[in-house]
């Protein structure tokens, strides 16, 4: 009330200079950095570099994806998520059924699947926004299970337990098609991943991102200095869900056979895993994430196909102890660190 | 960055593999075997795994002149990776035949695989009789569909258990295992008093094993997965169904021979109908348990083992027919009506459905030397999948 208050007494020129030292903070923290263009380059190289390895590339696109859209809910609005995975499931199955009834093209199929993925998470973006953090894990995650019992038990609609096949995909927009080598896939996937992501960090880094960190941090506060509170929580969890349902999609689109285990809850443990691993709260932790998770899991499922479990947990523990964000921040500020190293400061 | 160098280095490497491939085709036939060697059906993968290389241990690793590579690769029970892991496996590693798939989505998943690559796929384990049309280039040497179930249903209505109630685990393969027997005990004559059908998660027989007492019933007939075989006796005999005169009859993979041992006296006296116990009278098995003994810390092999162990034979057969040529075509049409003497007993595969046939055994579970086993004492020959036969 104050603050208002000030703004009306408050010289125009002092305001002005108020809005500018604003507009270039949002600025700063949006402004693109060095490490988004290094990854965004290796990702396309390796459509000529990599072609043997089109299909694992794919997977990590999608997961990345994946845990993008989590980030949003988690990094940003604060919401823990245990059932993440049900707008994913959704958006396989919606693909899977859209390609098998409707239309096999791929790209109308991505965006019904995101759409029916949206309205799910609309509908129960109501339900997280009661309770404290342990009554939304228990939320999502029951969600999450009984869209799994519904997937098994519906089999005329899902083929159940079998899994749903039996439908394959036309070209990508009537002129790529999905070959063995999978590199159209990794190229579509990749686009759907790029494209998602500028979205997620246009929304992320605004005016209205922001508010959603201020939410996260004290929800009293904001409401108290007038930020709508449950209305945004409303539309980000919606948006994540559409970008949940677009990975999901991808998934089916790409491997055209949707198994009840889209649904299953190890994937929203590991898209959260994911996010441990590469950090929370700037979006690309998810795509980190992502490509760390997937290239060791398939290296050491290959150096030793029975034990690579515990291999991966024991790297999980070392990481979290040494502690992630050190990692990340390497990453993230390399050239600082080495120019305050070599000041001999800190 | 360090991202670069790394995708340098590895391209050097991709490019040198792709170069030094086709010199080394000519020697070599690698078959990719994908099976779940992590998670809850690790003990699928591990039994596939031991009769793979129980046959490679027996019959050495060269046949018609070609030397056979084993890549073996985890999908922890997960139809995307079995997916990516196959595709994989035929882009990059050049595999000539694809084998293993421990559940029926496993198996489903590589279908668009199998039909773009055109190579074959050996079932080892998965039994659902509506994964034989999904593609050309299936084969399998587990079992197909209700198999196991038939010769129970004709077995107990021979046996004058006349009145049955249904008890199976509630999947694919169980609606397969519960149509299969109950089509054939109503044709046989008998009387089917209820059809119970319990969730696969979490299974808590209890409640169901109650309605299945108040049915009174002449017997129980039940399916469930290998691995809640014992959680079922424990609860059976708990609940004194047996007490109450009710007969218990199974397929096989509720005395799992893997199993059996730790499920205890509780299975003694029971039948089951199955294709392959631990304890079958032939020179084959006996070579093939000793194998699998000795290589695998004296773990005993079961019909998943078995189903390795014949997908392996089937692989070796079929290069020999085509003379080492390993085009996948080609090697699917000489797997088509294929015999041999298995551990298991004589078996084919149906040059119609890719399917194999083989001899069912009604077995009574008994002690041998100390160890539980299922002791073969009847069986009906030839059985196919009634589901996919033409």
């Amino acid at each position: 009330m104050s603050l208002m208050a000030q703004g009306a007494i408050r010289p125009a020129a002092e305001d002005q200079a108020e809005q500018a030292r604003a507009r270039r903070l949002l600025q700063r923290r949006s402004a693109i950095r060095f490490f988004e263009v290094i990854i965004w380059i290796a990702a396309v190289v390796a459509i000529f570099l990599l072609p043997s390895k089109m299909l694992i590339l794919t997977e990590i696109a999608i997961l990345a994806l994946f845990a993008v859209s989590l980030d949003l809910v988690l990094g940003f609005a604060g919401i823990v998520s245990l059932g993440h995975t049900a707008f994913f499931g959704v958006g396989a199955y919606a693909a899977g059924l859209f390609a098998r009834h409707v239309v096999a093209e791929p790209v109308i199929g991505l965006i019904v699947a995101g759409a029916v993925a949206g309205v799910l998470g609309f509908a129960t973006s109501f339900l997280i926004l009661r309770g404290s953090d342990l009554t939304r894990l228990m939320t999502t995650l029951g969600i999450a299970l009984m869209l799994a019992e519904i997937a098994n038990q519906m089999a005329w609609l899902t083929g159940g337990a079998d899994g749903l096949s039996g439908f394959s995909l036309d070209p990508i927009v009537g002129l790529f098609p999905f070959d063995l080598w999978g590199r159209n896939g990794y190229v579509y996937c990749l686009a759907v991943l790029f494209i998602s992501t500028m979205i997620a960090r246009r929304i992320a880094f605004s005016p209205f991102g922001l508010s959603l960190k201020a939410i996260k941090s004290n929800p009293t506060r904001a409401a108290l200095v007038g930020i709508p509170a449950r209305r945004r929580l409303i539309i980000t969890y919606t948006i994540a869900a559409i970008m949940a349902g677009f990975a999901g999609a991808l998934l089916t689109q790409t491997t055209s056979f949707v198994s009840p285990d889209v649904l299953a809850f190890h994937r929203s443990a590991d898209v959260l895993l994911i996010l441990v691993i590469g950090g929370t709260g700037y979006l690309y932790g998810g795509i980190f994430g992502a490509v760390g998770f997937t290239l060791l899991k398939d290296w050491l499922s290959v150096v030793t196909p029975q034990y690579w479990m515990f291999w991966i947990g024991l790297l999980l523990v070392v990481l979290v102890l040494v502690g992630r964000e050190r990692l990340a921040h390497w990453i993230e500020y390399m050239p600082q660190r080495l120019s305050r190293l070599r000041e001999g400061g800190r | 960055m360090l991202n670069r160098r790394s995708f340098m280095c590895a391209a050097a490497v991709v490019l040198g593999c792709l170069m030094a491939l086709p010199a080394q085709a000519q020697e070599a036939v690698k078959i990719g075997l994908i099976l779940p060697m992590t998670g809850p059906f690790a003990s699928t993968g591990r039994q596939v795994e031991a009769g793979v290389r129980a046959y490679m241990a027996l019959h050495g690793d060269e046949v018609a002149g070609k030397k056979v590579e084993l890549v073996l690769r985890d999908d922890a029970g997960t139809a995307d990776q079995t997916r990516r892991i196959a595709q994989e496996l035929v882009v990059n590693d050049g595999v000539s035949m694809l084998m293993g798939f421990g559940l029926t989505p496993l198996a489903m998943a590589v279908a668009p695989v199998l039909n773009q690559a055109k190579i074959p796929a050996i079932i080892t384990s998965a039994t659902t009789s509506a994964i034989m049309p999904q593609s050309e280039y299936y084969v399998r040497t587990s079992m197909g569909g209700p198999q196991s179930a038939l010769p129970v249903a004709t077995w107990a209505v021979e046996n004058d258990l006349k009145r049955v109630v249904t008890l199976v685990t509630d999947y694919g393969p169980g609606h397969d295992i519960e149509k299969g027997f109950v089509d054939q005990f109503k044709k046989e004559g008998g009387e089917i008093v209820e059809s119970v059908r319990v969730p696969l998660q979490n299974p808590d027989f209890a409640p169901f094993l109650q309605r299945v007492r108040d049915a009174k019933p002449d017997a129980v007939f039940v399916f469930v997965p290998s691995g809640v075989g014992s959680l079922f006796m424990k609860q059976f005999v708990e609940r004194g169904l047996a007490d109450a005169g009710i007969k218990l009859i199974a397929t096989g993979d509720v005395t799992d021979d893997d199993l059996l041992n730790g499920i205890g006296d509780a299975a003694k006296g029971l039948i089951t109908g199955h294709f392959y116990s631990a304890n079958h009278d032939s020179p084959e098995n006996k070579a093939f348990v000793e194998q699998v003994r000795n290589a695998n810390n004296n773990m005993r092999p079961n019909f998943m083992a078995v189903g390795g162990y014949d997908a392996m034979h089937l692989a070796y057969a079929a290069l020999e027919k085509t003379g080492g040529d390993a085009d996948g075509t080609k090697l699917i049409e000489a797997m088509k009506g294929m015999e041999w003497t298995s551990p298991r007993g004589p078996i084919m595969i149906d040059p119609e459905t890719r399917d194999i046939v083989q001899d069912i055994y009604i077995r009574e579970v008994k002690e041998v030397d100390g160890e539980l086993y299922n002791v073969e004492f009847t069986k009906y020959e030839k059985i196919g999948d009634p589901n996919t036969a033409k």
